[in-house]
Parts: structure tokens; sequence; C-alpha cells
């Protein structure tokens, strides 16, 4: 795999051998070649990411346009399919296919959103408490706990049925409900990181607070918090499906993945395809993430990264 | 001392097929071990040491990585077996049969859900057929001899119990239990305080006296080697660099690197500190293929075959053997504090 | 070359640790991990500290730079007294000390490149910026013998011991008076260990910097510190300079410390006769009566289960603390505690 490359004779380490662009991408490319199941959920990841990017452009329907002579259209590999609806149509016989594709795009959003919110309060409130310790820890703590300890779809649906349907109101119930999470790793890593030996030599060099913060402990548990992040997301996208399937959701109109599930449930012996396309586009975007999200802990850890003794 | 050998080791190669690339971790070593003799094994990280000790044994981790050739025949009790081509199960009945291990870290290999009687009752009763009141008064018998007191109340202990110059004797304990014909230490005494090194290194002198038993001691400490073993071998890059009786090793070292190793240590008994004398650059990176001296890139007397072959150990002199091109074409290194 | 000039007074430190034991995390007595640590070093002096695990000699050097704040005792720099300082006045005071850590690959932030953890500690005192800074940090790599062009690479690319020339150019980086160095080379190999040694000795002799070198090795301790304190459980035992510390040990536990030390000489190894030292330290949270040392000490009397030993200057520059040492020497354990050389 490397037989081309140039080693100079005075190099006593690769420290001394460029490595050029090329080197790092093929690396890259090493590291997920090896790792196949990294390799899988990125490229599940990308093919959610770019449907949701490029919906108007790839969908050949508008996913609410209804083409009612079409409706309750098989996929063309059942009798009276056709190439012309790919994924079948639904009883309004709107495109399943360019619904599945509009449908990436609610969850995608719910999900990144989500996991913003959930994620700055939560790294705000777990750094607060990891790094001034003491009674603030006890108090914060002692709230985070307190909200984990709620029975989480319950207190979701309840929220959901108080604030009544919307994205943002989802959104707001992800990034509120999810931020304990964020707090408790990111108080965890405080924890870790500020008795670190760099830490401490910080310290040695006469750092103030904001620079230990913002300069030492952040950066490093950035990683951590992507990996969770990436997990998060992939449940929030799930949660998001469920609490569509139980109407809770976005408002029926909108084309999630969801509301296509809920909808579809009703002729699920019939016509099985209405439920089946969108349920397997939550099974594989959800697979892709957890895949990515373990990929992604191995990638973001400077540690496991090239080191010698 | 008899001069059967009890283990053959020739040119064996263990690779790592890492994310990195290959680790050439162990590049074509060869040593025999004589009845009864401690051998040290000498090196710094990366010089491949510790793989070795785990390749003769089918302990190295796989993947990534892989004994890729060699042979290593055990040769005690007038058979001649090879290590290399055991089944898993039998390697196993060799490791703590003829075989016994001790390593830097006692704690990761003992169980801390057992006590230690039990522990090493259980290794008696696999490797020797032996029944459980048996087992139970040879580890009694054992725990005396490596020096813990009060044996009844240690058996029924757990390793937490202990503190790390204990745990290291149960683990010399569990090591001689089946009465191997070797023991291989791995730094046993390097994460140990110097008034505890000095118990254990006595420890191991006297049972290896009283149970004739081979020791091979892999250690990057030129110090407590010198009081231990009989044979040294110094390794670098993942090869031989010299073989030589310890004497020999200390009064006349050939090797450039073994000569600069000996003068990069401070000796407590020299009254002028003298500056130490330091090989430069870093140590082997084992991602680099080699196709000659793996020292060149250090080394003081580097000429240009060095960078075109691989030094074959040649003898210089009785016992004493070494991989360097300078002795054969200029004479020895000036062997002095440059 | 060492001064007159003290730059580290160090009075009676102590720092005791809460010991909480149980599940419901009841209050034992205090771990007195430093009971009571009183030394002096001068410009360009290397103190050495040595002792087993446990010692406390590691959270000597973390108080005496104030990174714990000590239970009790005086810590006195270039005059200064840190314990009356508030925290933005010891932040000041910073730059005069420094510290080397054991572990080079724990004590440099790893997403940080080696420029910015060499001149961050410029950047936080303001000393430089700009293009000059990167001037100091090139200036400072080849101080301890690296490629400047090596400022743009990350820790993680680099070995053991080039992180640990990374760690004194940063140390170095605000010219301090005073270094404590902890276990600086005892990750690192032998050959790499020299290296590192021979840096530090050469910086000293250019700079001028006191050194407080904390190990457990005790060869390499003698190598490189003009005179050496030797810890048990928190307490200096004996201090003196580093020749006479292993050719005349007054305290018992010094004399079977050199005398378990192993010497690389096959013939002077053999014929060496040692006193091996029973037992292991016992641990500081519940230390022994009296003399700490008494239970392992092979000459203890009576008195020494009962009373602590003062650490008392017994001949000029020698501390001992041991009821059994007088003026006239003391009484030793049966063994040569260093053995001559055999050809020199």
């Amino acid at each position: 795999m490397e037989e081309d490359r140039h080693i100079p004779q005075k190099a006593d380490s690769l420290l001394d051998v460029d490595r050029t662009f090329r080197d790092r991408v093929a690396y890259t490319g090493r590291f997920l070649w090896r790792d196949w199941g990294g390799m899988i959920g990125l490229v599940l990841f990308l093919v959610v990411v770019l449907a949701a990017v490029l919906a108007p452009v790839i969908s050949p329907y508008d996913p609410l346009e209804q083409h009612l002579q079409d409706s309750k259209m098989p996929p063309p590999w059942e009798e009276g399919g056709s190439w012309a609806h790919p994924f079948g149509t639904d009883p309004l016989g709107r495109d399943m296919f360019s619904r599945v594709i509009h449908g990436a795009r609610v969850s995608l959003t719910v999900g990144f959103f989500g996991v913003l919110i959930a994620g700055s309060i939560g790294m705000v409130i777990g750094a607060i408490a990891g790094y001034f310790g003491g009674q603030i820890d006890s108090v914060i703590m002692g709230g985070v706990n307190l909200v984990l300890s709620l029975p989480y779809l319950l207190f979701v649906v309840f929220i959901a049925a108080i604030l009544g349907r919307s994205l943002l109101n989802v959104i707001l119930i992800f990034g509120i409900t999810d931020a304990p999470i964020f707090a408790r790793t990111t108080r965890g890593e405080v924890l870790r990181i500020r008795e670190s030996a760099y830490v401490e030599s910080a310290v040695c060099a006469g750092a103030r607070w904001g620079r230990i913060v913002f300069d030492h402990i952040l950066p490093n548990l950035i990683g951590s918090l992507v990996t969770l992040g990436t997990f998060e997301m992939s449940r929030m996208i799930f949660y998001e499906a469920g609490l569509g399937f139980l109407g809770l959701s976005v408002p029926p109109s909108v084309p999630s993945w969801g509301n296509m599930l809920s909808s579809g449930r009703q002729y699920l012996s019939s016509y099985p395809w209405i439920a089946t396309f969108p349920g397997l586009a939550i099974v594989f975007t959800s697979l892709g993430m957890n895949l990515l999200g373990d990929w992604l802990r191995d990638v973001l850890d400077p540690r496991l990264r090239r080191s010698r003794r | 001392m008899s001069q059967n050998t009890v283990l053959e080791v020739r040119n064996l190669v263990t690779r790592f097929d890492t994310l990195e690339g290959v680790v050439n971790a162990v590049n074509g070593v060869s040593f025999d071990l004589k009845e009864g003799e401690t051998l040290a094994i000498v090196g710094e990280s990366g010089s491949g040491k510790t793989v070795t000790m785990l390749s003769l044994v089918g302990l190295v981790p796989s993947p990534p990585g892989k004994v890729e050739g060699g042979e290593v025949f055990l040769t005690g009790l007038g058979e001649r077996r090879d290590l290399l081509g055991m089944s898993p199960r039998e390697l196993r009945d060799v490791r703590g049969g003829e075989i016994g291990f001790v390593f830097q870290d006692p704690m990761s290999s003992l169980n801390p859900v057992l006590t230690i009687g039990e522990q090493i009752v259980e290794t008696l009763m696999r490797h020797l057929a032996m029944s459980r009141e048996q087992a139970r008064d040879r580890t009694l018998r054992l725990l005396a001899q490596v020096g813990l007191p009060d044996p009844e109340q240690r058996y029924r202990s757990h390793p937490h119990q202990f503190s790390g110059g204990m745990r290291q004797r149960v683990m010399i304990a569990i090591a001689v239990a089946c009465t191997p014909d070797i023991v291989i230490a791995d730094e046993p005494t390097t994460a140990l305080d110097v008034t505890v090194q000095a118990q254990i290194v006595d420890l191991f002198k006297r049972l290896r006296d009283e149970l004739g038993v081979a020791v091979i001691w892999i250690t990057h400490d030129l110090g407590v080697v010198a009081g231990l073993a009989e044979r040294v071998l110094v390794m670098y890059g993942g090869r031989v660099a010299e073989i030589a009786p310890v004497d020999d090793l200390y009064e006349n070292p050939q090797h450039p690197y073994t000569i600069g190793l000996l003068g990069a240590i401070p000796r407590l008994h020299e009254r002028d500190t003298r500056r130490l004398a330091s090989i430069p650059g870093t140590p082997p990176d084992l991602l680099i293929p080699v196709e000659h001296c793996p020292f060149a890139w250090r080394c003081d007397y580097v000429t240009d075959r060095c960078w075109k072959e691989v030094p074959e150990l040649v003898e210089v002199d009785d016992g004493h053997q070494v991989a360097c091109f300078c002795n054969l074409e200029r004479g020895r290194p000036h062997n002095g504090r440059r | 070359m060492v001064g007159d000039e003290v730059v580290v007074r160090v009075k009676d430190l102590k720092k005791y640790f809460p010991a909480r034991a149980g599940l419901l995390g009841r209050q034992r007595g205090p771990v007195k991990a430093v009971d009571g640590v009183s030394f002096d070093i001068r410009r360009g002096e290397t103190l050495g500290l040595v002792g087993e695990s446990g010692c406390g000699k590691t959270t000597t050097g973390r108080s005496i730079l104030h990174l714990v704040r000590p239970t009790s005792g005086e810590v006195m720099l270039e005059g200064q007294t840190l314990g009356n300082l508030d925290p933005e006045g010891l932040r000041r005071l910073r730059p005069k000390m420094q510290m080397i850590f054991q572990d080079p690959y724990a004590s440099l932030n790893p997403r940080h490149s080696v420029g910015k953890i060499i001149g961050e500690p410029l950047v936080i005192h303001g000393v430089t910026g700009g293009r000059e800074l990167a001037a100091r940090v090139s200036e400072l790599l080849e101080l301890v013998g690296m490629d400047p062009a090596y400022a743009r690479r990350f820790p993680h690319e680099f070995s053991g011991g080039q992180r640990q020339r990374i760690g004194i150019a940063r140390a170095l980086s605000l010219n301090p008076s005073f270094i404590v160095c902890d276990e600086p080379v005892s990750s690192l190999d032998v050959s790499i260990q020299a290296q590192v040694v021979n840096l530090m000795q050469d910086l000293q002799q250019q700079l001028g910097v006191a050194y407080l070198f904390i190990a457990h090795d005790l060869s390499m301790v003698k190598h490189i510190s003009h005179r050496i304190a030797v810890m048990y459980l928190g307490r200096i035992v004996e201090l003196t300079d580093r020749n006479t510390l292993f050719e005349d040990p007054l305290h018992p536990y010094t004399q079977s410390l050199g005398s378990a030390v192993p010497i690389p000489d096959p013939k002077l190894e053999r014929r060496r006769q040692r006193f091996i030292l029973e037992g292991e330290p016992p641990s500081p949270v519940n230390p022994p009566s009296g003399c700490v040392f008494h239970p392992r000490c092979p000459l203890s009397v009576d008195v020494c289960t009962t009373r602590v030993p003062e650490l008392r200057e017994v001949r000029p520059g020698h501390y001992v603390a041991c009821h059994l040492v007088d003026e006239k020497g003391s009484s030793k354990i049966g063994t040569e505690p260093v053995p001559v050389p055999t050809t020199q």
C-alpha cells in the first residue's frame, strides 16, 4: 500500500517524512476502509443528507401533489406498478418516493436543531457543574437526574399535547428534554480534563480560568460531544417518527416519516408499501448514524491517532 | 551446569497489521535457552522484546498481530516440540505448565473475584491433575516458598488485599507452581519500588537455584541484569544486536548500541559524575520497513554498508555474538566513554 | 555553578488531605502526605528529592508551587512568601517558578500545536506577540535541540523524549529561576533519559536555574543533584550532599536504599554485601507511631516507637532525622552501602 513512499535515509521516524495531502487522504481512507461499519454509516448518512438538501431537485413530483387516478399504485415490481412511481403512491395518489425524500428534511431538521439546542444547553450547565463543583454541582446534577428519571416518552407526549403540533415545538421539546444527557457527559469530561496534566501545566503558566475553560477544556471535550450528538440525533429522528405515528409531531400535512407511517398503518395489510418505505428510511437513517457515531468516537480521539513511544 | 537446551528460537518474525501500516515488531530473532540458565533480554521501547516473548507462546493478539515466520522448539525432556505449530489447546497446556509467566502488572493477570488460593489451586488441578487437597497443600507450601508470611491467611485473601510486591510474589508462585522448565518474566520489577525490587530479584535468584528453572528476564534495566543474568541478549528494532555472557557484555561490549546504552546509565558507585553518553535520535519507528542495520540512524560508526545490508550475528568471542559490520571492517568500535 | 543566594526556602511545609472511608464517607484522620518538610535551594542548584511511591515527594513539589494549597508551612521564592499572595498575585509570580511533568504524553494539550504549547506562557504574561512570539518559540525549540519547523506539528506526532523536550522548552519560556521536575525522565527510554538529563544540566549551566529534581531512581538523582533529600512517609529523613549521602549515609533507611540499588557491573554485584529491607512502606492513612520508619528498621529501639525524631544538622550540611545518630556518627545496618568501583 505504501511502497511508493519515499523515505529519506536520514529519517529515523516518520516525523521526518513529509506527509502530503494525498498521504493524509490515504490514511483517512484506510481508517474508513478497515472499519467497514463506519464506511456504511457514512454512506447512509450522506445519502440521507443529500436527499434532504436536494429534495426539490431529485424528487420527481411535489410531495403534496395528488394523482388521484394513480391512487394506491404499488411499486414497479408488483403487478400494476410503474417506474413513474418507484415507491408507489398513497391513497391520495401522492408519490411515495418524493414524500420519503422530503421526509428526510423534516427528520434531519428535527435531529440537527434538537441536538444543537440540547448540546448548547447541556454543555453550558454541565461545564459549570464540572468546573466549579461543590454546591453548584450538587444542585445542577440533582436537577439533571430528576429530569432523566422522568419517563421520557410520557413526558414528551405530555409537553407535545400542551404545546401543540409544529416543527418548532418538536425541536424545542427534544432540545430541552435531551439537554440533561449532554450535561451529564460534559460534566464527566470536564472533571476528567480538569485533573489532566496539561490543565495543571496551564495553571503553572499562569492561565486564568477563561483560558483554561475555552482553550484547554472545551476543545478536548468537543470530540466526545460530537459522538454523543450523533447518537442523540439518531435517537431524536427515531422519536420524532414515534411522535408522528402517535399524531403528536408536525401537522399531518407535512410529509414526515412518522406521519407517513401513521397514515400507512391502516393500509398495512392491503397496501403495505405505504408504511414500508418510510419505515425503511427510518431504519437506515438510524442505523447509519449509529455506525457513524461509533466510527467518530475512534476518529475524534486524538489519543488514538498516530502516536509513537 | 548442564548444557542441555530447553528452548530454541529460530528466525522469529512477527508483524502487526495496523491502520498506520505494517508494524515490523520482530524481524528475525534467534536464540537458545539452556537448562537452568538466566537469559536477560534487554531492549528499549520498540525493540521487540515483549512481542518476541508473546510470539513464543502464542499470546500475540491476533488480529492485528501475526507470527509470520520462524521456528520455536521446546526441547525439554528429550522431546522436540514445535510451539508455533501447536493448537491453541496444546499451547494453553504449555503456558502455565512447561512455561511459567510473570508480568509487569500482576493485577491484570490475577482474577480479582477469586481468592489467591483458588487461583493457584485451579492452575495445579488443571496442569498437574492434582486432587483439591493435594493442590491445597502444595499451594500453601508455594506461598511460604515465595516468602509470603502467614500462608493460611493469604490463601483466603483476594488480590486487592495485597501490596504490589506481594502480588508479584503471588505471580511468581503461580509461575513456578507446575515446576516449569522455563519462567518468562516480563519487566517483573519495573513497577516496584527499589527496596521491593531488591526483594523480588532476591526471591527469583533463590527459586532459580532451588528449582533449577531457566529464566528469560525481559527488561530495560541494565542494573538489575548485572546481578541476575548469566547471559544477556540486547535487542534493537526487532533484531538481536548482541548476545554475550554477562561479564563479557559489561566489560567488553561490541555493538555500538550496547556501548551507548551502558554509557547512558548513571552509576551510583562512581564519585565524580561524568557526562552521560547519550545516543542521538529517537527509538526505532517500526513502521518503516528496514532493509539495513536498524541502528544505522543513530550510530556513530555508520558506514555505507550499514545502509545496504542487514548485519548478521557474528561470533567474536566464546559465546559472544554481535550483529555489526564495524567489527569486520574497521576493527571493533571504540569502547569508551564518548 | 551553584550560587550562594537562596532561591527557594521551604519551611515546615505540610499538606494533609481529608481521608474518607466507607459508603457514608465518614471522616477519618487526615492523610499526612507531606508532614513538615523544610529545605533551601540556591541559585543554579539541583536538590534531589527521592523516596518510594507514596512518600509524598510529588505532593511536596506541587505544594511548593501552590498548585495545591499547602495546609501549613511557608514557601518563599526569591524572598516572596507565596502563602500571603492572593490568586492574582500568585499568578503574576508563576513565571518565576515552573514545572516539568512526569508524563510527557499527558502534559501537552493534544489539540494544540507545539508552537502554541511553548508560546502559551509568553502570551499569558503578555511578554511577546505576533512575529516576535514565533521567533521566541523557534529560539526555545533550538535551545532544547529541536527543529524550529516542528512548531506547526502536534504532540501526538512526537516520541516521548521529544515531547519531554517540548515540555522543557515551555517551562523555560519565561526564564524561571526555579523549576520543579517531577520524575522528568522516568517514563523515557534509557538512551533518551541521558539526552534529556544532559539537556537539563546544560540548561542549568547556561541559565542558572534551580531544580527540585523529584525521582525514585537513585542513580539518576545522584547523577544530576548537588544535594539530595530522602523522603519517607511525608518526612525528610536525611539531607546532605550527593556523595556523602551514598558514601556515609547515617539514616538506616538511606543505607538500605543505597544497598538496594542495582549497579550495572556484574562482578561488583556478585561481591556486594546487601541489606534488603523487609516489607513495604506503610500507608500514609495510618502511619506508625514515633519514627515512621521504625517497623521496618533493623536497629529500632524503644524510643523510636514513641518519639518522632527531628531533622537535625549532625554535621555541617548533613541533616538526619534518627534517634540513633549523634555527632560522632551512627549505627550501620551491617552493609557496605555503596561498593567501591572495581577499576576506574
